[in-house]
């Protein structure tokens, strides 16, 4: 047991070293947090995939009732082929690099490291829900090149994570499986959408998670659970075997619980895909720097009203650390930060509305077309009804939203209208960038709120993204990285870099992360 | 406020079936977003071009030409659909 505890507290860095000084095995790594799992999983319900089954849909409380008593009573047509235990897979993944160790094989930094994947990225022969209902019984056909690349480096994936459905939120509620809950605090949500990664990160119940950021979906949940988040810039990852959200935004990258095991899961991940066209080889770009030779920038549009005066003064805690060490602070303006996000609850939406149009009920997913209690007479009922059933309330939300901006005789006044602000807000961060070398702030402007607060307004969840948001709309790279606490509740620091300097900013990062010690 | 009619209309545009109930949700709630989103008049935008993509986005081509898919692959895809026949997925009548 004192072993267990040991071995679920491990960074890539020291699992491998382990690993390869034969301390312990890849087996009793996977098994140490398997067994993690299966005891604190029930209470925190950070996955929906391990045990062959949808373990958070089975303990979570259900938020849509109505939802839920049909979930169980009615299945989709699926031709349902039985999804293998993700658990035995992992096992075998594990054994597979035991063996690899005894033969004196040279391994990865990956080899034999439990991670976990958030579930809007497609492991081939697992389930895979986007925490939806029109796709409780999807199993994915092939493996996201993210996920490849995971595999060609030997990890053990455990599972799949909980997230708001479609990723669409920033709390994990929206799941249609039932909240995650934040580790520090289970009355409190872990943040969103990738609520589930963020939250096995902080609990141990993985070394590292890969999550998707469309808004903000890896840094918020990081900030809110006190682990370390990297939203790449926008094509340094394939987005291929991403379940589509808003595709000019979407990024994939990892959390964990150390700058550097981000670095490590981001090396393995990165890099140009035939199968995703905006995808690039990032250039490799010098990242040494003197802290002294420094310069960082500091919006003073990030802190004023709305921002809790808790995570005000950690920000400018931290911001007063680097000045210490030698780095210069430049107050900098980036005027259009207020419209950064109306202008991005119109392209989101758009985009997402576009992008689900695939769920139909005919290809694939939920579909009421055998449904013989309905009058499903013809193809549009099919539609309708699929649809109306599959889709929870937040997707249908941005649906609408999505469809009316896009509508004749509404596109230029909102679609057309929030790119061109997409522009200036664009302009805003180059003229920046020109002075400094990254930008530091806040991730989010509120503490982890309670469960249920939020939910019933959608208006104020969104504004939890005001910091965020931008940042996709640019695609530039960001860090959410943990300093300091409010109580006992995590606020982060969130580090914004030139596009494709994700080595400079996780340096930088690294910095003062030497100054906090995790816990 | 979004009328009645308007909220049908887009639901209908985006093929999602509506409660009554939420025919009336929707009529507030896209109202106080789109009250928000208006926000965005504020700026001007007289001169801007707009951005899709934040990188530069360039038409990768492949050559046209067909590819045979491997029979186990196809077999997956064509398994996920709720009706098939004969390997074509089949599909509820378009006209009344």
């Amino acid at each position: 047991m004192h072993k267990d505890m040991e071995l679920t507290e491990l960074t890539i860095t020291k699992a491998h070293q382990g690993l390869i000084k034969k301390e312990f095995s890849a087996s009793e790594l996977c098994q140490a947090y398997l067994d993690e799992i299966s005891q604190k999983d029930k209470s925190i319900c950070a996955f929906l995939t391990v045990f062959d089954e949808a373990t958070a849909s089975s303990l979570a409380e259900p938020h849509d009732k109505e939802v839920r008593r049909k979930k169980r009573t009615e299945f989709s047509a699926n031709a349902l082929r039985s999804t293998r235990a993700t658990k035995d897979l992992a096992l075998q993944q594990a054994k597979k690099v035991d063996e690899m160790i005894l033969t004196g094989r040279e391994i990865p930094a990956l080899a034999g490291i439990p991670c976990a994947i958030k579930d809007n990225i497609l492991v081939e022969d697992l389930r895979c829900t986007a925490g939806s209902k029109i796709l409780e019984n999807y199993i994915a056909p092939y493996d996201a090149w993210v996920v490849k690349k995971l595999k060609e480096k030997e990890a053990v994936i455990l599972g799949k994570t909980n997230l708001d459905e479609f990723a669409m939120g920033s709390s994990t509620e929206n799941s249609a499986f039932g909240p995650t809950r934040n580790p520090y605090d289970l009355t409190r949500v872990p943040g969103g959408s990738s609520g589930g990664s963020a939250a096995a990160v902080a609990a141990n119940l993985c070394i590292f998670a890969l999550g998707s950021d469309t808004g903000g979906s890896i840094r918020q949940p990081a900030s809110f659970c006190g682990v370390v988040g990297l939203k790449p810039t926008y094509g340094a990852v394939s987005r291929y075997g991403l379940i589509a959200f808003a595709s000019s935004l979407d990024q994939i990258g990892p959390i964990a619980k150390t700058v550097e095991d981000c670095q490590i899961a981001f090396e393995a991940i990165k890099g140009r895909d035939p199968l995703d066209s905006t995808s690039v080889e990032s250039e490799i770009r010098n990242s040494k720097f003197e802290i002294r030779n420094l310069k960082l920038g500091v919006p003073k549009e990030y802190f004023v009203k709305g921002i809790d005066p808790e995570i005000e003064k950690a920000v400018k805690a931290a911001i007063k650390k680097y000045e210490d060490m030698g780095a210069k602070i430049e107050e900098v303006s980036l005027p259009h930060t207020e419209y950064a996000l109306p202008a991005y609850y119109i392209i989101n939406p758009s985009e997402a509305s576009a992008n689900l149009a695939r769920y139909d009920g005919i290809k694939f997913g939920f579909s009421k077309i055998r449904n013989s209690k309905f009058e499903i007479r013809n193809l549009l009922d099919v539609y309708l009804r699929s649809r109306e059933e599959g889709f929870g309330p937040e997707v249908r939300r941005r649906i609408m939203l999505g469809t009316y901006a896009l509508s004749a005789g509404y596109y230029e006044a909102y679609y057309l209208r929030a790119q061109k602000v997409r522009t200036l807000v664009k302009n805003d961060f180059e003229k920046v960038f020109k002075e400094v070398d990254a930008i530091l702030g806040p991730v989010s402007p509120v503490l982890p709120f309670k469960i249920g607060e939020r939910i019933d307004d959608p208006l104020s969840m969104y504004l939890v993204d005001v910091y965020t948001v931008a940042i996709n709309l640019v695609g530039l790279p960001a860090l959410s990285l943990p300093c300091g606490k409010a109580g006992n509740l995590p606020i982060g620091l969130h580090i914004i870099g030139k596009p494709f300097e994700e080595e400079k900013i996780l340096k930088i990062g690294e910095i003062l992360e030497k100054i906090y010690v995790r816990h | 406020m979004i009328t009645r009619k308007e909220v049908q209309h887009i639901a209908k545009l985006a093929r999602l079936g509506l409660t009554e109930k939420e025919v009336r949700k929707f009529q507030k709630e896209l109202s106080k977003i789109l009250d928000y989103i208006e926000k965005l008049k504020e700026v001007d935008i007289s001169k801007t071009e707009p951005t899709s993509h934040s990188i530069k986005v360039e038409n990768v081509l492949r050559e046209d030409a067909s590819e045979e898919k491997n029979l186990e692959i196809r077999k997956k895809l064509i398994e996920m659909a709720p009706e098939t026949k004969d390997g074509y997925l089949k599909v509820k009548s378009i006209l009344k």
